[in-house]
């Protein structure tokens, strides 16, 4: 389990690397963390003839609050953006999502931009970014784009960057409405495994307290990440979180694999819809009492609920 | 399936500061950290339980970060410094106060996993350092062993939060103590 | 006084260097050697057709390619034996089919990961480009794949082996069928048990030297068995075995895995490193250990019981279908165990065990930590539940009554266990263990624990597990103590260590019958330039076999050194006492320099007549006169210079140690994930040596054991092809999946060797899957039958289980009596 040779280059800017990019071809593969470029690398299941090496480009290790939510740049480590106290005020999700993303030693090193890019239906960053809106910015010599999340991942393994782009950040948007709440729940078989079933959940109450919108995202429950608008279904169902997650899994269509049948991952999104509904739920209620006369603009509050306001 | 190799395959010079001392070494662009370690560096402490960054045998300390050293190129951290198990001991080359608090709790047997355990706790006490036993437990959390079930690793952790806050003069009462069970 | 070492939980002699990354595994040796990467079948089962290396000439580093073919040269033109068929190890009357692989491939592979083809290079990068770049073509053939394709049989994994039946074996005590047809009550139930495997942290690892000055051959491996290895590689290289030392490093874990010998790559390495003249080594990565080295586990067993109305077991008959994957080196050594060892501390009336060995296109199977016991254990446990729950008693009470007494100790079970010795019980006390696992876990106060948690919308469940396992099993091991003349202690041991603290428990043997301090003791263990004879650590073994064979041989070295001192100080041997590394008179208070006393190191001086003043130790000496007068030889003719000696310890037969394990598990009622609230254990091995490593094999063993019931399988698609070949996929638990284990000791020491000890390697990892199906099974109100189980087949047994397919527990359903059935069972009542 050794790496096969490669030439190695190690780009100073982002123009040179895009323009590096652009000369070496289809064959040549962007390092960030490498966390999971690495291990392919070992076990010789990627090939490239060329990685590009992107760990010197320090203009891009950046986590920035912008109006609109949270920008993370292609070199900002995992740990980094959980570990952002002015990120995890915008955004309590990417915390919380982030704490299930292997252990933290990996997440010292993968980048939440290359885990996006890496298009694994299983990686908990890739639901998230849909779930909130997200686009990735790509960049190439041709220029610069910017590609919704929705539109961002094609398939497993495959995300919408092509082989000349170098994807700088992904920009995870601010819940919008009076009062937000988020949740993320997932079950694994071991703690840091890839999830058998991932949930995020935004929901979103008036002034009143009504339901707004209620919005998910899975893991690990197709070939790319699952967004459900479960809107009509809350405001329909009553309070039954369960009748809401039996809705949302009807619309999923899991596969079987080694670990688990495609009924029981059904069944663990039925489950885990509802709680991690139902946990939004009481952290949108806790932040619009928090704020009872004053919704701030457009962002409105966000509640963590984990330990209150963070 | 490999593409072609050249006669002879590139090399890149690169410097690291392995705990504490300036190293060199020209190696492959494929050569990862736990290799060079080892094997360029002559550190054979870092040891390689999967190659596929599950395990956590390989952990090292890069720039005070712990980090699979599987799953990186030494290329990659060249100029960085790094931590091993081998640098764990205190200045006088005296058992540190985890390798103390591994010994004083029989938290290895066989001592494969334990110096990446050693670099991620020496690491997780220096942020936390006073850790309840289920944080303890946490901390450990990435890190595979056969051998102990984890038990009495937990109670090394603890053991080593406790020694370090002897050795600074730190009385206070501990957070965490002992649970019962952790070290029964 | 010298402060009694046995017994105490004092920390390890070979931590400092762990610790600090000063340890030297195999990996760690041999800088600069050539190195060896392997191609290995990606087939189950095919035909080799050809191999192609033309693209891998050119390959920059390359040294050498070696197939079949070259191991059929180097016979030819030499008198190696490597184009042989490998070694079968321990042959068996029952074993009539027995196979073992080549060390490289000859015509046909039969699992994925069969070496094929060697390489050796400048370094491991550069072999496995080289492997890359070798083609072999396979004809493909059809792959035998589990137990029912093995026994259906429509395909033959060796088309010489009719049915792929290794071995048919049958024990039986009394008329085990008639006893059932004739008993009151009757049970039938199917189990089964997946495969896992060992998986230490270190692979295995082979670096051979050859000096061909000295025409000797140095062997590092990463074995239990570097003496066996030894003269494995003498007799397949055909170099005289004094020209071979073999050498086991540290090793990174073992569990059985690395007591197969000799391994292929055991014998080619050292073949390459002569046949180069170069420094050769092989270190296993993660996916060869996968494929290429051993698993266990997997069977099939029907248990058929008869009992009374009380529980009280009449006659039992326990079918297995084992799994030994595609050869056979290793025997029936883990079907043999598991036929006998299902017994437990049970009588179990009259007996019949049978197995079955079979052949599939699967890595071989080779006893893993337990070696059969688990699922034998599993067997009898789930048989004990059934009865309980069949008859509405409580799942202890119908065990406690089919306990043997302490009082039927010795007890001879009238069959014959693994090492060919009568499976006879040399003590214990069982009721003595479950009454303080009862305490322990609080058995009977749970119903209302469970009712609160049930009340609260929790589902919580009690298991328990009973189990004897043989330990220390012969035929001998040995020990060589000597007391340097600067009063060190060095003592070795043939048999390897990997990581259960032998050389501080060892070392604290030696110290209490030499009356020296533990720090001046050091142990070697697995180096054949230092011992020669040994059997190898398996089977919790070691403390047994060496532990007494070092008190022995330190016997013998007090012995000399008290008839030496005696005569230095002209007093009878039996008023001397040796306290702290001193010879001393007893009674008399200590006096550094008089004349009632003399170090251990001076006595070693005086022990050799060639006494040349090297150190102070040695003209101190020269006060003291010993030897006989000026007309007799200086080394009388019935002794030696040197204060030191060999001993070796050979018992009758094993000695049974016990234990019982206890778990509280909670299953979600949603998402069925299994938690283990509690974990108990209490256990007998005899006298401990030392406490605190005895807990460590303990907490070790659960954690195995929880991996086995909850985790860790090995997933085979129907081509042979394992689908879980990496840490990602095979599921070894991290801390957050084991739970604290809470321990209890009861110290029943064994009559039949001078340390009243009993072995403690295994005991662990038994029960585990026993206990946590009894649990899940009183958690859900249905039997669990087979492991390991994961949340979502509890997921699908739920399903079923509401379907009406799965029958619920008398207990649960209210009918303790009339109709019912224990899952997929046949029962019928009279």
């Amino acid at each position: 389990m050794k790496p096969p040779p490669f030439s190695y280059h190690r780009p100073a800017t982002v123009t040179e690397a895009v323009t590096m990019l652009d000369e070496l071809g289809p064959d040549a593969k962007i390092l960030a963390g490498g966390q999971s470029l690495v291990p392919m690398l070992n076990m010789r299941l990627a090939t490239p003839a060329h990685l590009i090496d992107i760990n010197r480009l320090d203009e891009l290790a950046y986590v920035r609050v912008e109006p609109e939510g949270v920008r993370v740049g292609a070199l900002a480590r995992h740990a980094d953006v959980e570990h952002d106290a002015a990120a995890g005020r915008a955004i309590p999700l990417l915390a919380e999502a982030l704490r299930s993303v292997a252990h933290p030693t990996i997440r010292n090193r993968g980048t939440t931009v290359g885990s996006i890019v890496h298009a694994d239906p299983s990686g908990e960053m890739t639901a998230v970014l849909c779930l909130l809106d997200g686009e990735v910015t790509l960049v190439s010599r041709r220029g610069e784009r910017t590609v919704p999340a929705q539109d961002f991942f094609v398939a497993p393994l495959t995300s919408a960057a092509e082989a000349d782009e170098l994807a700088t950040s992904a920009l995870f948007r601010r819940p919008t409405g009076a009062a937000t709440g988020t949740a993320w729940m997932e079950v694994a078989r071991r703690h840091g495994d890839y999830a058998l079933c991932g949930v995020g959940a935004v929901v979103t109450l008036n002034e009143a307290g009504a339901l707004t919108t209620v919005r998910t995202a899975y893991i690990s429950m197709g070939p790319i990440p699952q967004t459900l608008d479960l809107t009509l279904e809350a405001i329909g169902s009553n309070g039954d979180w369960r009748a809401v997650g039996e809705a949302a899994a009807a619309q999923l269509e899991p596969e079987e694999d080694i670990h688990a049948t495609a009924r029981y991952r059904r069944q663990l999104a039925v489950v885990l819809t509802a709680r991690a509904c139902r946990l939004a739920a009481e952290r949108a209620e806790r932040a619009r009492r928090a704020a009872p006369s004053h919704p701030t603009g457009g962002a409105g509050r966000t509640g963590s609920g984990v330990e209150g306001e963070r | 399936m490999t593409p072609d190799r050249g006669p002879t395959e590139q090399t890149h010079d690169i410097s690291l500061t392995v705990n504490g001392v300036l190293r060199q070494a020209r190696v492959p662009a494929r050569r990862l950290l736990s290799d060079c370690l080892r094997h360029d560096l002559g550190l054979t402490g870092t040891h390689v339980g999967c190659e596929h960054g599950v395990c956590g045998a390989c952990t090292v300390l890069v720039n005070g970060q712990p980090m699979r050293s599987c799953l990186l190129l030494a290329v990659s951290v060249d100029g960085s410094e790094i931590t091993t198990v081998e640098g764990c001991t205190d200045p006088d080359g005296s058992l540190g106060p985890v390798q103390r608090a591994f010994m004083e709790c029989h938290g290895l047997q066989c001592g494969f996993c334990t110096p990446g355990f050693i670099t991620t706790i020496a690491a997780y006490l220096r942020r936390n350092p006073n850790p309840t036993p289920e944080q303890a437990r946490e901390a450990i959390g990435g890190n595979l062993c056969r051998c102990t079930g984890y038990q009495n690793i937990v109670a090394s952790v603890l053991r080593a939060a406790e020694i370090m806050r002897e050795e600074s003069g730190d009385a206070g009462v501990p957070a965490a103590g002992h649970g019962r069970g952790e070290r029964a | 006084m010298t402060t009694r070492m046995i017994g105490e939980p004092i920390p390890r002699r070979e931590d400092p260097r762990l610790v600090t990354g000063q340890g030297r595994y195999l990996d760690d040796l041999g800088a600069g050697a050539l190195q060896v990467a392997f191609v290995r079948s990606p087939h189950a089962h095919a035909r080799i057709v050809d191999i192609d290396v033309t693209d891998a000439l050119d390959v920059d580093g390359l040294v050498a390619i070696y197939t079949y073919e070259d191991l059929a040269a180097a016979d030819e033109a030499g008198s190696s034996h490597l184009s042989e068929p490998l070694p079968l190890l321990i042959p068996h009357p029952d074993l009539t089919h027995p196979r073992t692989a080549y060390p490289l491939a000859r015509d046909e592979v039969n699992h994925v990961g069969e070496p094929v083809v060697m390489v050796v290079a400048t370094d491991r990068y550069v072999a496995e480009d080289v492997c890359d770049r070798i083609r072999v073509n396979y004809e493909v053939l059809p792959a035998v794949v589990g137990l029912d394709a093995a026994i259906e049989a429509t395909h033959l994994v060796h088309p010489d082996i009719p049915g792929n039946i290794g071995a048919h074996m049958v024990q039986e005590r009394g008329d085990a069928r008639a006893a059932i047809a004739a008993a009151p009550h009757r049970l039938e139930l199917d189990l089964e048990i997946e495969r896992s495997a060992s998986m230490p942290m270190e692979g295995r690892g082979v670096y051979a030297r050859w000096d061909a000055d000295d025409r000797t051959l140095r062997v590092y491996t990463s074995t239990q068995a570097a003496t066996s290895v030894r003269a494995a590689i003498a007799a397949k290289l055909a170099v005289p075995i004094d020209r071979v030392e073999v050498i086991a490093p540290d090793v990174g874990g073992g569990f059985g895995v690395k007591v197969v010998h000799p391994w292929p790559e055991e014998v080619l390495i050292p073949w390459a490193a002569m046949r180069l003249g170069r420094e050769v080594k092989w270190t296993e990565d993660r996916r060869e250990h996968f494929i290429s080295s051993a698993h266990e586990r997997g069977q099939k067993q029907k248990v058929r019981v008869g009992f009374d109305d009380d529980g009280r077991l009449l006659g039992m008959e326990f079918q297995v279908w084992h799994d030994h994957g595609a050869y056979t080196p290793y025997g029936l050594i883990v079907p043999i165990i598991t036929t006998t060892q299902v017994l437990g501390p049970y009588k179990p009336g009259a007996y019949r065990g049978e197995f079955w060995s079979l052949y599939t296109n699967t890595v071989i199977v080779t006893p893993y930590r337990g070696a059969g016991r688990p699922q034998g254990c599993f067997a009898m446990e789930r048989t004990m539940d059934a009865i309980a729950d069949y008859l509405g008693l409580d799942r202890t009470v119908v065990r406690e009554r089919n306990f043997i007494q302490p009082e039927e100790m010795p007890y001879d079970h009238g069959l014959v266990f693994q090492d060919g010795r009568g499976l006879v019980y040399d003590s214990g006390n069982y009721p003595a263990l479950l009454d303080k696992l009862k305490a322990l876990v609080g058995w009977d106060s749970f119903a209302e624990y469970a009712e609160q948690a049930r009340a609260e919308g929790r589902r919580v469940g009690i298991g328990l597990a009973c189990y004897v396992e043989g330990t220390g099993v012969g035929p001998y091991e040995g020990a060589h103590v000597r007391v340097e003349t600067t009063g060190e202690v060095v003592v070795a041991t043939g048999l390897t260590t990997q990581g259960q603290g032998h050389q501080t428990m060892l070392a604290q043997i030696v110290a209490d019958e030499l009356g020296v301090p533990v720090e001046r003791v050091t142990v070697t263990t697995g180096d054949t330039r230092r011992f020669k004879y040994a059997v190898g650590t398996f089977a919790s073994r070691t403390a047994v076999m060496s532990g007494n064979a070092a008190a022995l041989a330190a016997r013998k070295v007090r012995a000399k050194a008290l008839r030496i001192a005696s005569e230095a100080l002209e007093v009878d041997p039996s008023d001397l006492e040796i306290v702290d590394g001193v010879v001393r008179v007893r009674g008399v208070p200590s006096s550094p320099g008089a004349k009632t006393e003399i170090p251990l190191s001076t006595v070693a001086v005086l022990s050799n007549p060639l006494r040349y003043a090297f150190d102070a130790e040695a003209a101190r000496a020269t006060q003291f006169a010993v030897g006989g007068s000026s007309e007799e030889p200086p080394v009388a003719e019935d002794d030696e210079p040197g204060l030191e000696a060999v001993d070796y310890y050979s018992p009758p037969r094993s000695t049974f140690a016990a234990g019982m394990h206890a778990a509280i598990v909670e299953t979600d009622p949603e998402t069925a994930e299994i938690k283990v609230l509690r974990y108990c254990v209490v256990h007998d091995c005899g006298n401990l040596i030392n406490p605190r490593i005895v807990e460590g094999q303990i907490h070790g063993g659960v954690a195995q054991g929880v991996g086995g019931a909850l985790y860790e399988r090995m997933v085979y698609d129907s081509a042979g092809q394992l689908l879980n070949a990496s840490f990602m996929d095979f599921l070894m638990p991290y801390a957050s999946e084991v739970p604290t284990v809470e321990t209890d000791h009861l110290q029943t020491p064994s009559p039949l060797n001078p340390l009243g000890v009993k072995g403690a390697g295994e005991a662990g990892v038994i029960p585990a899957a026993a206990v946590f199906a009894s649990a899940i099974s009183d958690a859900e109100g249905f039997a669990i039958t087979r492991m390991p189980i994961s949340p979502s087949e509890l997921f699908e047994l739920r399903e079923r289980f509401a379907a009406g397919e799965i029958p619920p527990l008398r207990s649960r359903s209210g009918h303790i009596s009339g109709e019912g059935r224990f899952v997929r069972a046949k029962e019928d009542s009279r």
